[in-house]
Order: C-alpha cells, then structure tokens, then sequence
C-alpha cells in the first residue's frame, strides 16, 4: 500500500503503553488494540475472526512446547489468546497458529504456508495495522 | 487378490490350551478347572444373532471356505479372549502366550493364507512386552491386540510399555470390538440389553482415539500404527471434528500434540469397514467416506462368521471408484502389514 | 432486520452454595456449612481445565463469578442479541444433581427457589428448568409436581453423567411427572453419577474429558430408545444440550441396523430406533460442529435431516460459548436459521408463548 494513501492516527503517547501493555483505541469506527512487546509496537483489530469476539481484551500467554507429557518449555513468541475460545494468535501479524513440529502435513491439504521454524499457519487471520513511533507519538495506519 | 482384515476363528477350550501352558500353570488349570474366560460370551454371546455360531467362531475348514469363495490371499485372525477381565496377571500373561501358540499350531500351520493378531495382556506391560518380543520373529503375527473397552483408555501411560514394545517390533496395535473389565461399559453404568452395548461400543472406540490423540503416545513413537477393528467406520468423521475444535483453544493442556488431531489420525490410524451401518440412502455413505477423506485408512473386513447389515461391495457399489476399492480390498493391508 | 432468538441454554451460577443458605431448611443449611457437597461433579477430576469456571475470560463481573450476575447477563447476552426468552439451565445443578438424595432433594428445592426469586422474576426473558436429584426418580418426580404449572419452568433438567443409563426403570417415576406436566426432559452435560467417564476407563486431561461428552450422550440416546420409554410414554420430549449432533445420524444408521438383527430381544420397540429419535429427541446447537470444510456442515445437516429439532444455544457464559450471530454457519439457508434460533424452540416449549424482545432492544 502506497504512503500517499495511508491515513495516519496518533493513538497514544508511548509512555501510555509501556512493554507488556495494551491500549484499546477506537479508530474509524474500528476498535484497534495496540501492544507494545518490548519496546516493539504492534496494531490488530479487536475482533476475532472465529466468531467477532473482543479479541484484545485476551490474555497474552508465551508459546508452548513439548515433545512428550512431562516435557514441558515456555517458548520465546508471544501469543493472544481470545477470551472466548482460546484460540491463539501472534500479535507481530494477527496469524493463527499451529504448531506442527516435524509431521509431514496429510496430502488433502490444498496449500499451507509453513515458516523457518516449520510452523504451519491457521486459516484464520486477526486484521493488524502497522504500528510505527514518531516523537513520542504511536502511530497506526490504516489504509 | 483380497485381504480379509478380520476374521475369527472358533475359541480354544481349556484343555486345548492345556498343552501350551508351563508346568504349574497346566497343574493349577487341571486342578482348579477355570473355564475360558466369561468375557468372551459377554461379549459374543453364543446364541446372538450377531455372533454368527454358536462356537464363537468359525472352524478351520469354514474359514477356508470362506476364504476360498473371497478369493483371498490373507486373513487376520483376532482371537477375542476375554484377558482384560482376569485380575491375575501372570495368569492373564500365560494364557496369551497359550492362545498364540493354539493359534500358530491349530490355524497358522493348518492354512498359509492366515495371519494372527497376538494377544497379549495389556495391564502387564513388561508381561505384555516379552510376548510380543518372543513372537517378533515369526511373521505371521501381524499386529498386537487389544479389546476397545479397557480398563484405562490406551493413551494411558501404564499401556505405554506395550504400545513401545508393539512399534519396536513393526507390529500395528488393534484395538478391536469387545472387552470384559468388570467396569460398566458405558460412561453412564450397565446397559439393560445387549443390542445398547453392541451398538454402543462406538463410544469405546471414540474414547480410545480421543486417548490416543491427547496422551502424546503418537508422538512418542513416530511409528506406531492403530487400527480400529470392528468398529465400522461411520463415527469417524464427528469425531475428529470434535477432536480438532476442542484442541484449537485446549492444545495448552496437551503441547506435545502439535497439530491437529485429524491431520494425525488420517496418518496413523486404518480402520475395517465392518460392521458397515448403510444408511438410508447411500449418497450419505459417498458424505461419510468425502468427510473421511484418507483412501489409506479403510480395511477391508468381512468379520467372518458375524453376521453384518451389508457387505462392502454391495455398500460402497458406485460410491467409490475402482482404485480406491483395490486399496481398500488389498493395497492398504499389504502397505500396513508388510504382506 | 435480525431474526428474535430464543437461547435454550444459559447458565447462572452460584459462586458458593452459600448463596442457597438461606433458601434451606436448617437442618440442611447446617449440612452444607459442616459437610458440604462431597460429591464432585466430575469436571472437578479435570482440574487442569484451562479456564476457571470454565467461563469466557471477559464474562467476570466486578466481584463476582462468570454467570452470576444478572446485569453482565443483560450486559452480555439479553439486550446485546435480539432475545425474546433465554432458558436459564443453573449451572450448579451439575453438582448439587450428584448429591445424596434428600441432601440433593433440599438443595434442588432451594436452587429452583434461588432461580425464580433472584433471577427469572428479575426479568422477563429468562425461563427456567426445575432442577431434581439423579439418584431417587421419586424425589425428583415430586419436585418436578412442584413446579411443574409454574408458568416459567419450562422443562426438567438432569446431567448426562448417570448413575445408570437413563433409559433404565428407575428413572421412569420421573419421566411419568414430567409428562403429566407437559415438559420436557433436558439432559446437559456434567454431573457424575459414580461411574468412570468412558466405556474404556478414566482418561488423563479435561481435552479427553470435554471432548469425550458425545459418549455419554450416545449411550443414553441407545438406552432412552431401546428400553421402550417411548413406547411407555409417547408424550415424552428429550433435550440432549451440549452434547454435539454431528453423531446423531450415524448412530441412527447403526441403531437400526442392529434392530434388525437383535429385534428378539427388544419386543417391546414397535418403531425403527431412528423413528424413535426423529420424533422424540430435540437437541442444542452448542458447540456447534466446525468441520475443516464448511460445504461437510450442510452435508452432515442434511443428511441428520432434524431442521426442526435444533434449538440455537450460546451457553453464556462458558468459554465455548457460540455467538447467536455468528455461529450458525451459511450452509444453512435464512428459513432454517430462523427456526434455529428461535421457531423451534417455541413449538417446544408452550410457555414461551408471551415473550417477545422487548421494544426498543438490539435488532
């Protein structure tokens, strides 16, 4: 999307939102929840795309993972998960995700986008906005 | 050519086993006098209409006309004896190795076409284990078996060792249509009727996928491979439905299961088409095996001598295309059971 | 312009059973204090459950628990959606259901008096379901005549989770009540009548637990059919909630089948088990099916063929509650949605028959 027809709100000053942190803002009728994981800042719409839940009010929880009853590791990434199902999103892009390890995916699968780490996506998608700072100033655009 | 993945075969009697049992074990059976365990009336009552004959099974010479008139090249063998109902597990274990061996000399040596399931007694694991290991080397065990009403379902990690033991040695674990514990066999206690356990034995099966899935014994070994015997076919698609919605927002519970359960059970687990339940028209059939969606999965099975609804030719006529129906008949059991 | 619903299963909750104290004889208050309820429901053996009450996380009022307050409820559910009735199913009825029978008989009494007086003449749209013991069909059959004419009661509730399958004679004296009265017998999920879970045993982990309640509710659909309460009472209506529906029309196809060859030893079933069910079996829609492939819901819808038995459910306010306005998937056309949500449960229950949204409301 080209600069010239992005529209941009400042949503907060940054010291509103410090690491860890969530503002929820109203921005053309939509309601954004902003996050600031450390120091980095990040926009989704808060509504789940499974059934329209409000998606930013979930709580942030860390990845799991584990190769057996047991063995349990609280991974790097930071998820959001939605105060009605659970279903767990990455806050950097609003992607649901599943956490294949290393099994081959069934050939029924038409296409599937996996990441570095193996990873595969989910078919749903949180809306997100890029998020960027400007003298003190958190800035959303949309557009 | 056929490969018929369930058939069975008459009971041993007591005094057929006799023979195969060790020094005190064959003392203590001629002393005491136990009959064969109750569990296998229970579940195949001899007189019920299902069951087929009154000897629980078919005699050698009936299976080989039945394979005969099949055209077959293989059929499995799965003894159902009762061994989950008996609380003394050197006995339960001694008579599994009694069992598989009537079944070896009695069956196995009698017609090159037949395979055997290997019983073994799962609440004894390291009992379980050294069956499974003593029998590893002949090939014409072909799996492990276990009754679909257990104790514990099988994802539990005290049937661990058995399922470890099944998959180092190349054997697929089947859990098939029965199982005598002394617990009642629904969630909800003891069905007046015989008919509610013999089509409730459904949710027996789902209870041990559902196991399966969450108890991480998949992902512990890689290779292991489960078949649903006996227990048709139809449930599967609801329940793996279920399965992948619970752990879209519950995975945290169970981490190690890292995808979705219907993505694993298409890869690991087959099923026998009977009993096949037709439904009413038989374009619901052509929904069940689109909702399936795993040609690899199905079995084909005549469950010879119990008497079923439909045989799979006259069910799945037109539904299926030629390929998948030489899966199903023969090239899914070659590709699991090495034959 | 939104279609009105009714919601066939909402749930209030107590926070503690404190809150029935003072709707208890004292000899049964002082139970409670000194001994309390001592048999779980058998959710509490899934204590890894990953929400407490297993509530959505944004259901917690101020100082309170998920579902126990009547102005989040409001806030939430009943003026957020076009409501015309919701079905309050007390969630503690799960355990209180499980108790010894006259310790269950008294709590019972109190939670339907708790119910009315603190919930359902608070608010015009809110219905109830007379909750009775599962472990003595004649105490349940006695309150259940206590109710029964109560112009907002409009079913009789009890827990999947049986002592014995609920088919099974025992449970007969109730059924006669309940049919006396007109009203349905709701059957949700929970309660534990002292058996293990599964026909295999006990499972480890609430995702076996949770995932597992289609069994229950299988096996009590083959016992409700094959003893003949039908044949015995033909007026009976049952409501299986929560229990999914995805399954119902294979075990249909394998109840029939295996009619036809055991028929000798059900004489007293004069009907395919399949008739059976289409007639006297309604069902909620929570948690609705999602297969992977949209077009296998309309598959599996069509091939149940029940459009008239289906009642919309949010089950407000647990974490797999369903979005009156998203849930239903657009395999099922505008008409069908419609009497989901609202026409068939006012052809079920006669006492719906005065509500309406109020003016003015969401819609």
């Amino acid at each position: 999307m080209s600069a010239s027809t992005a529209r941009r709100y400042v949503v907060a000053r940054i010291h509103e939102i410090p690491p860890g942190a969530r503002k929820i803002v109203t921005v053309e009728r939509r309601q954004i929840g902003v996050f600031n994981l450390d120091g980095e800042f990040f926009a989704l719409r808060n509504r789940c795309p499974h059934q329209g839940a409000a998606l930013c009010d979930g709580r942030l929880v860390p990845t799991v993972s584990a190769s057996a009853p047991g063995d349990y590791e609280l991974g790097g990434r930071t998820l959001l998960q939605c105060p009605w199902h659970g279903w767990e999103f990455d806050v950097r892009d609003g992607q649901s995700w599943s956490d294949p390890g290393r099994l081959r995916v069934a050939s029924y699968k038409v296409s599937v986008e996996r990441d570095d780490d193996g990873r595969v996506k989910g078919p749903y998608k949180a809306e997100s906005y890029p998020v960027s700072v400007e003298d003190g100033d958190v800035v959303v655009e949309m557009g | 050519m056929t490969i018929d993945c369930d058939v069975h075969g008459r009971v041993p009697t007591m005094e057929e086993l006799v023979p195969h049992l060790d020094s005190y074990w064959a003392a203590y059976v001629e002393e005491a006098g136990p009959g064969v365990p109750a569990g296998i009336a229970a579940v195949y009552p001899p007189g019920a209409p299902a069951t087929g004959s009154p000897l629980g099974g078919a005699t050698l010479e009936e299976l080989g006309a039945h394979l005969d008139r099949l055209g077959a090249s293989a059929a499995i063998l799965n003894c159902v004896f009762g061994l989950e109902g008996l609380r003394n597990l050197d006995y339960a274990s001694a008579l599994a190795g009694a069992v598989n061996d009537w079944l070896a000399a009695e069956w196995l040596d009698r017609d090159p076409r037949l395979r055997a399931s290997l019983l073994v007694k799962a609440e004894d694991p390291a009992g379980a284990a050294r069956e499974i290991e003593r029998r590893a080397g002949d090939p014409r065990f072909v799996q492990v078996l276990l009754p679909a009403r257990s104790e514990r379902p099988y994802g539990d990690p005290s049937y661990l060792p058995v399922l470890q033991a099944a998959s180092a040695a190349g054997l697929p674990v089947a859990i098939h249509f029965g199982g005598f514990t002394g617990n009642p066999p629904t969630p909800v206690g003891w069905p007046t009727y015989y008919v509610e356990e013999y089509v409730g034995m459904a949710h027996a099966f789902e209870a041990q996928l559902t196991s399966l899935v969450a108890g991480g014994a998949l992902e512990r070994l890689p290779d292991l491979r489960i078949v649903f015997a006996e227990s048709g076919f139809a449930w599967l698609p609801s329940a793996m439905w279920r399965l992948d919605k619970e752990w879209r927002g519950l995975w945290r519970e169970i981490p190690w299961v890292k995808t979705l359960p219907s993505e694993t059970i298409r890869e690991r687990v087959s099923v026998t088409v009977q009993p096949i339940d037709p439904p009413p028209e038989r374009e619901q059939l052509a929904h069940v095996i689109e909702q399936i969606d795993c040609e690899r999965m199905l079995l084909f099975s005549s469950d010879f001598p119990h008497v079923h609804a439909a045989d799979f030719g006259e069910a799945f006529a037109g539904i299926v295309d030629a390929d998948f129906q030489r899966a199903v008949v023969a090239e899914n059991a070659r590709a699991l059971y090495g034959l | 312009m939104r279609n009105e619903i009714v919601d066939s299963d909402v749930h209030n909750t107590l926070a503690t059973n404190d809150l029935l104290l003072p709707y208890l004889p004292e000899r049964w208050a002082r139970e409670v204090e000194r001994y309390g309820l001592r048999r779980l429901d058998s959710i509490g053996f899934f204590a890894t459950r990953p929400r407490r009450f297993a509530a959505r996380t944004d259901a917690w009022p101020a100082g309170g628990v998920p579902g126990g307050d009547i102005d989040l409820l409001r806030e939430q559910l009943l003026d957020r959606y076009p409501i015309a009735a919701a079905i309050l199913n007390p969630i503690n009825q799960t355990t209180i259901g499980a108790q010894q029978p006259l310790f269950s008989e008294a709590l019972c009494r109190a939670l339907n008096d708790f119910t009315l007086a603190e919930w359902i003449e608070r608010d015009e749209r809110l219905f109830g379901a007379i909750c009775v013991p599962m472990a003595d069909a004649g105490l349940a059959a006695a309150e259940a005549r206590r109710l029964g004419s109560h112009p907002r009661m409009v079913q009789v509730l009890l827990n999947v989770r049986s002592r014995e399958p609920l088919g099974t004679r025992r449970y007969w004296p109730l059924y006669e009540a309940a049919v006396e009265h007109g009203l349905p017998v709701a059957v949700h999920v929970g309660g534990h009548g002292g058996n293990l879970i599964t026909g295999a045993g006990w499972p480890s982990y609430y995702f076996e637990d949770h995932a597992g309640y289609p069994q229950s509710f299988q096996s009590q659909m083959i016992s409700l059919v094959f003893e003949g309460v039908f044949e015995r009472y033909p007026d009976l209506k049952i409501v299986l909630q929560e229990g999914g529906f995805a399954w119902m029309a294979w075990l249909m196809w394998r109840m029939d089948s295996a009619w036809e060859r055991f028929r000798d030893e059900v004489p007293h079933l004069e009907r395919a088990p399949s008739e059976i069910v289409r007639e006297h079996f309604w069902f909620t829609t929570q948690p609705i099916e999602e297969p992977q492939k949209p077009h296998q819901f309309g598959q599996m819808w069509d091939d149940l063929a029940m459009p008239d038995k289906a009642l919309f459910a949010s089950d407000y306010p647990h974490w797999d509650f369903d979005d009156p306005d998203r849930a239903l998937p657009s395999a099922l056309d505008a008409e069908t949605k419609a009497v989901v949500l609202g026409g068939n449960a006012r052809a079920l229950y006669p006492k719906l028959a005065g509500a309406r949204v109020p003016e003015g409301a969401a819609g």
